[in-house]
């Protein structure tokens, strides 16, 4: 146990360094999540009805799990990238805890998405956001994004280990967010979507995850969809943990 | 390869890879003395890299047994890890970290405290000669410099074998050079080396026993005098100046040489093993002048170890890797 966490503490370390040599993707990250706010608060903002709760105030929050889910996409590349480059090889003929290979990439990408929420919420505040929740909720909401951002960064890695190469990862391993975020409360109330799509957009994960940053941050019961998500979160875990181990162990068969 | 099992750093047998329908290995034995060299040989695609991978804990076999540094490598694995250095064919190095960190990550990987992972960084830095780049990041080394690196972090711990997937492909002569010094210096400290390459005068100036392996299989084994005994004398090697004379000098060849010579048309070149030596020259010269063929090279030589892979394979290895990327 203690090796692994040795281990997980040095891979943590070097994706880090890898991050903080290559500041652009981390700008890169961060810009494209303002981009969203900028463009859904002014263009699209005006013409959804979100009731008594101002529109920006009801965006931040699927904004924030937006972009961490998408921040996922960093796990599957940086993966991939060690494959193709062999040093993921390396590091299976090495004496080592292979799960820290992982787990110190997903490090790694939380810390990412830490730094891309800290400056969503400075933007937000700067277009209107006005959080209510109290300071607990507050951190609670964090807590959540936290959370959300380690489940969904195991999907990426299963995506990465699973595709194998750079190429197919930038041009496939986004797709299957689009749906999931934009089929949810994330940026419109999902009563005002045809019933048909209702169903899927009330019951999916990223809806609840959304709803309980939401509730959190606008002092909203927000229990329900706190515990909904928590159990989505580590549902999400359960399956894509061991798949992406697999798919590790199974690196080289292919190659 | 009568040695006792406890000699013995790498001991293989029955080895059988598949990957669904591709049979890779089909049944490979290899016996590696501890403390030698040895080159294992074919061209691209004829198993080496997945032999290497299988040795060294990457892959499972389907079949067979294998033992590295005595410890059986399906059973223990992780126990296997401990005593073997693996530098595959890219230089699995992080561009991103200088020369020192990416030591020091793999000393730490290796289990060693941060202190002393990153006193042997600085050892195998200078060892290395890489000292003026510790700082520096990998991706701003040249290709020799990135190839030093990589094989410092497969020794960061001393390991008693290494495996060298194809260590100088893509160097320049003088890096190459620089490889072979290392590897001749490990092997003087005691490492026992289990190499694969194309180059066949790499196998010649490393290797004790050399191993020939196509299409999944050995098919020699032996030193490199031993193997070039295999394939008897001398070789003449002809070229001729027109393409349309090729076929004719074929026949002049195999009644003089008395043996089935190799025809490399792309290069309008004839070899064959000539067992006569200089004596028998004349002879030859004269059949080919009475055929009325136009010779534009001739030359006779001792055997080479690319005589044996062609006498084994019945491909030159330019050839087989000519098969390999169509």
């Amino acid at each position: 146990m203690n090796r692994f966490f040795a281990d997980t503490s040095v891979m943590a370390w070097r994706n880090l360094r890898r991050t903080l040599r290559l500041p652009e993707m981390v700008v890169f990250a961060t810009i494209q999540p303002v981009m969203f706010v900028v463009l859904f608060r002014y263009v699209f903002g005006g013409a959804i009805d979100t009731g008594s709760t101002s529109y920006v105030n009801f965006l931040m929050a699927g904004i924030f799990v937006q972009t961490v889910a998408f921040g996922s996409f960093g796990t599957a590349l940086g993966l991939v990238d060690d494959l193709q480059r062999g040093v993921v090889d390396r590091f299976r003929s090495l004496p080592m805890n292979h799960g820290a290979v992982v787990l110190g990439r997903i490090i790694n990408d939380i810390s990412i998405n830490l730094i891309s929420i800290i400056v969503m919420v400075i933007v937000g505040v700067i277009v209107g956001f006005r959080p209510t929740g109290s300071p607990l909720e507050l951190l609670l909401g964090f807590g959540i994004l936290v959370l959300v951002s380690f489940s969904f960064s195991w999907i990426g890695a299963t995506i990465g280990l699973s595709l194998r190469t750079v190429e197919a990862v930038n041009s496939g391993g986004f797709l299957w967010m689009f749906p999931l975020t934009f089929v949810s409360s994330a940026f419109v109330p999902v009563d005002s979507m045809p019933g048909w799509l209702q169903g899927f957009a009330e019951y999916q994960p990223f809806t609840r995850m959304v709803d309980a940053v939401r509730a959190l941050s606008l002092n909203q019961p927000a229990a329900d969809h706190v515990i909904a998500s928590v159990l989505w979160c580590l549902a999400i875990i359960a399956v894509f943990l061991p798949i992406s181990m697999r798919q590790f162990r199974r690196a080289a068969l292919r190659a | 390869m009568e040695h006792s099992r406890a000699e013995l750093a790498v001991r293989a047998r029955g080895v059988e890879m598949a990957f669904g329908e591709t049979r890779a290995l089909r049944g490979i034995d290899l016996d590696v003395p501890t403390g030698t060299v040895l080159g294992l040989l074919g061209p691209n695609g004829a198993g080496k890299t997945t032999a290497v991978r299988v040795l060294s804990t990457l892959l499972r076999p389907t079949a067979g047994e294998v033992e590295v540094a005595g410890i059986d490598v399906l059973r223990e694995p992780a126990k296997v890890r401990e005593r073997i250095g693996l530098i595959g064919q890219a230089a699995a190095v992080d561009e991103m970290l200088t020369g020192l960190e990416n030591l020091t990550m793999f000393g730490r990987l290796h289990g060693m405290r941060k202190a002393a992972a990153k006193g042997r960084a600085r050892e195998l830095l200078t060892r290395f000669d890489l000292d003026d780049a510790a700082d520096r990041i990998a991706k701003e080394y040249s290709g020799g410099m990135r190839r030093r690196l990589d094989i410092a972090a497969g020794i960061v711990v001393r390991p008693s074998v290494l495996f060298l997937d194809e260590p100088t492909t893509g160097l320049d002569p003088s890096s190459r050079l620089a490889v072979w010094e290392i590897v001749r210096e490990l092997v003087a400290d005691g490492t026992t080396v289990l190499l694969t390459t194309q180059y066949l005068d790499e196998a010649d100036q490393l290797a004790n026993d050399i191993v020939v392996i196509d299409h999944g299989t050995v098919i020699a084994h032996g030193t490199s005098d031993e193997l070039k005994g295999q394939v008897g004398g001398g070789r003449v090697t002809i070229t001729v100046e027109h393409a349309a004379q090729l076929d004719l000098l074929t026949g002049v060849v195999r009644a003089v040489a008395g043996a089935e010579p190799v025809v490399t048309a792309g290069e309008l070149r004839v070899t064959a093993p000539f067992e006569g030596g200089a004596r028998h020259l004349p002879e030859l010269v004269r059949a080919i002048d009475d055929a009325g063929i136009t010779l534009a090279g001739l030359e006779l030589r001792p055997p080479t170890l690319d005589d044996v892979f062609v006498h084994l394979t019945g491909r030159s290895t330019e050839d087989a890797d000519q098969e390999q990327g169509a």
